[in-house]
């Protein structure tokens, strides 16, 4: 049986004045409904373009997209604007990661919800009205029929996103990708959205992709995870065996580098040296090697073609041999964590 | 909101004082101060060969003798309620608002000054209508098409008619359809609209085009930078994720928010305008308060300058209060401030 969700070998390339930008390149994963999957990585590692590609909204730029993404049997990448348009909103809906920018500073809250509602279902202002304020209600905004005629300006950092995030729910999106939906949030909010966005999950029975660079985020939501790195997937798993037992180097140091409160203070967080590769120039093979302080062990070249993901069900493109993972893992990496 | 308008209402009116105090300055202060004697000054209000013992009469009947606050409590005074002049064996009432008699024809200023107001009023807001919406039109095309041979052209044809001033283009354009096609008289005669809008429409169209020539150009890239900006932002995505069609994404979303710095300038311009679009009746020979301030300046006619000079001073800063009442309108974020 496919997936709900089926993405195969996703690649989103733009041409700049400086050169091709390999954004995405091969991105292949699956999602069922009701299940949740982490995309991990740094900026620029392709995150946010790739859930801009699957809702479609790289057309009319200057991007290529090529590869497949299968939701509900149709495919997208090759379908009409028209018709992705009408699945834009309806079928796949989107949150995004400054609440603030990111809903129309003229228009009232009530009237962005019941435009994204009356533009997928014929109904009148005033049942759609009433459709806002009750989403209002679900999201946790107190006193929805009043706050429902406030203007975003109006509404605190949380109380935008949970707008957002009725917005993005109002037609009962079967997919929900949330780009980053807690990062511009304070840190006691991000906790209550990220609560509301799973008690939501359950009861509509959404598939939902969070994209994240905050493994606490993924840790607390994801069933799945996938770590990108320059525009490829490092490491793809089920969000257990990714925290358990992290298979790439890149993935170990995302997570050495997550302070930890049960640790002592003194201890110095371990940080990825260097910093995220140009996609223009991308090092060749592996596009981690120039940072991985295991490349070149065991004299293995890493500058030679990466291996595809291997494994099954937790898959890793990493040259190192298993073995040798195994025992860098339990010396190094373990003890720190 | 209220409170808004009571601000911004007693901001006009203390700006309307502010400039009547410079504008009085100007008049009767700065002459004082480059040497000229009160007789100097009522020399200019009687004939020729006078002696120095009328003048001094004279001086003290047209209060110049007095301190200077009671001569612009009396300007002030003539202004908003009228004047009596008394020229010896009867008195002379100059309805407010009076700003004087003409030297030359010593007919009062004001009924001369609203006859040539309708003329220009009448010029502004017809090359406005044309202007905004050639302008806006362009804009909005050239920054949905960037780059393309028509963004190109029509940024081509705008840059032209941005540094081609009214005069080149005004007697270019008279040359052609008046002189050598004859399809408009050349200049000089204007139908009052109540009389023959047809007529009246005829005799102002090559003076609408020039003037919107001018100004579209502005305006069409004023609306192309911002349209280029509004599309770009965070909010423009949004309304793409939820599905709206494109039309709606561009005019709803994105050319409300790029049309409100536009708003701002076509206030100025407008006010500005009002007062007499100089260059434009010149070159036409239209009876407008810009020809009539020209005249006034060519013959010493203080009179009518200081009327022109409050005027356009008035026309301006009503058209600021209309577009600062505008703004809470468009932007519900100014309604707070």
């Amino acid at each position: 049986m496919s997936d709900f969700l089926e993405v195969k070998d996703l690649r989103i390339h733009f041409n700049t004045d400086d050169g091709l930008v390999k954004a995405v390149d091969g991105l292949s994963f699956g999602l069922e409904r009701g299940r949740t999957l982490g995309i991990v990585g740094e900026s620029g590692s392709g995150k946010s373009v790739t859930s801009l590609g699957i809702l479609g909204l790289h057309r009319g730029s200057n991007a290529r997209v090529r590869g497949e993404v299968w939701l509900d049997g149709e495919e997208l990448i090759g379908a009409s604007r028209e018709e992705v348009r009408k699945l834009r909103g309806r079928k796949m809906a989107m949150i995004f990661q400054d609440p603030l920018a990111a809903m129309h500073p003229f228009y009232t809250v009530g009237h962005q919800i019941t435009e994204a509602y009356r533009v997928h279902n014929k109904v009148s202002r005033q049942v759609a009205r009433r459709k806002a304020i009750e989403m209002l209600d679900r999201v946790g905004i107190p006193q929805p029929q009043r706050r429902v005629d406030d203007y975003p300006h109006q509404f605190s950092g949380g109380m935008r996103q949970r707008a957002m995030i009725a917005m993005a729910l109002v037609n009962n999106p079967e997919l929900l990708i949330a780009d980053e939906p807690t990062t511009a949030l304070d840190v006691t909010v991000q906790a209550q959205i990220l609560d509301l966005i799973r008690t939501l999950q359950v009861e509509f029975g959404s598939a939902v992709i969070i994209i994240t660079h905050d493994l606490g985020v993924v840790a607390e939501l994801a069933d799945d995870l996938l770590v990108m790195y320059g525009g490829k997937v490092v490491e793809y798993g089920s969000a257990e065996q990714v925290f358990r037992r992290p298979e790439h180097p890149y993935t170990w140091g995302l997570l050495g580098s997550m302070p930890r409160l049960d640790r002592d203070v003194r201890e110095r967080l371990i940080s990825i040296k260097g910093s995220p590769p140009s996609l223009i120039n991308l090092p060749s093979g592996c596009a981690f090697h120039p940072r991985c302080p295991y490349s070149g062990r065991e004299g293995i070249p890493s500058n030679t073609e990466v291996p595809k993901l291997i494994g099954d069900g937790h898959k890793v493109a990493c040259h190192l041999p298993p073995a040798v993972r195994t025992r860098i893992f339990a010396e190094d990496i373990a003890p720190h964590l | 909101m209220i409170r808004y308008i009571i601000r911004r209402l007693l901001a006009a009116v203390l700006l309307l004082f502010v400039v009547s105090v410079v504008t009085f300055a100007i008049f009767f202060l700065v002459p004082r101060l480059a040497g000229a004697t009160p007789e100097d000054m009522a020399s200019r209000y009687v004939g020729r060969s006078t002696s120095q013992e009328q003048l001094h009469v004279m001086a003290q009947k047209l209060g110049f003798l007095d301190p200077l606050w009671v001569q612009y409590g009396r300007f002030a005074k003539s202004i908003i309620l009228g004047a009596d002049y008394s020229t010896g064996p009867t008195t002379v009432h100059c309805p407010a608002p009076c700003f004087g008699y003409s030297f030359l024809t010593q007919n009062p200023v004001w009924p001369d000054l609203t006859d040539r107001l309708t003329v220009t009023i009448s010029l502004a807001i017809g090359g406005a209508l044309i202007w905004l919406l050639a302008g806006v039109a362009t804009g909005v095309l050239s920054a949905l098409r960037k780059g393309s041979f028509f963004d190109r052209a029509a940024m081509g044809v705008a840059l032209a008619g941005v540094s081609l001033p009214i005069f080149f283009t005004g007697l270019l354009s008279l040359s052609i359809f008046s002189y050598g096609l004859g399809w408009t008289a050349p200049g000089g005669s204007y139908e009052p609209f109540t009389s023959n809008p047809a007529q009246w429409a005829h005799d102002l169209l090559l003076p609408w085009i020039t003037l919107a020539f001018l100004f579209s150009a502005s305006y069409a890239r004023l609306t192309r930078a911002g349209m280029l900006e509004t599309m770009s932002e965070d909010y423009i995505r949004t309304a793409r994720a939820k599905g709206l069609p494109e039309r709606t994404v561009v005019f709803k979303h994105g050319l409300r928010s790029a049309l409100t710095p536009i708003l701002t300038i076509f206030g100025l311009d407008l006010g500005l305008l009002l007062g007499g679009a100089i260059l434009t009746e010149s070159t036409y020979s239209l009876p407008g308060i810009g020809k009539y301030a020209v005249d006034a300046i060519k013959t010493n006619d203080l009179p009518k300058v200081l009327g022109v000079t409050l005027v356009g001073a008035f026309f301006i800063i009503f058209a600021n209060l209309v577009v600062d009442l505008l703004y809470a309108v468009v932007d519900p974020r100014v309604r707070l401030a």
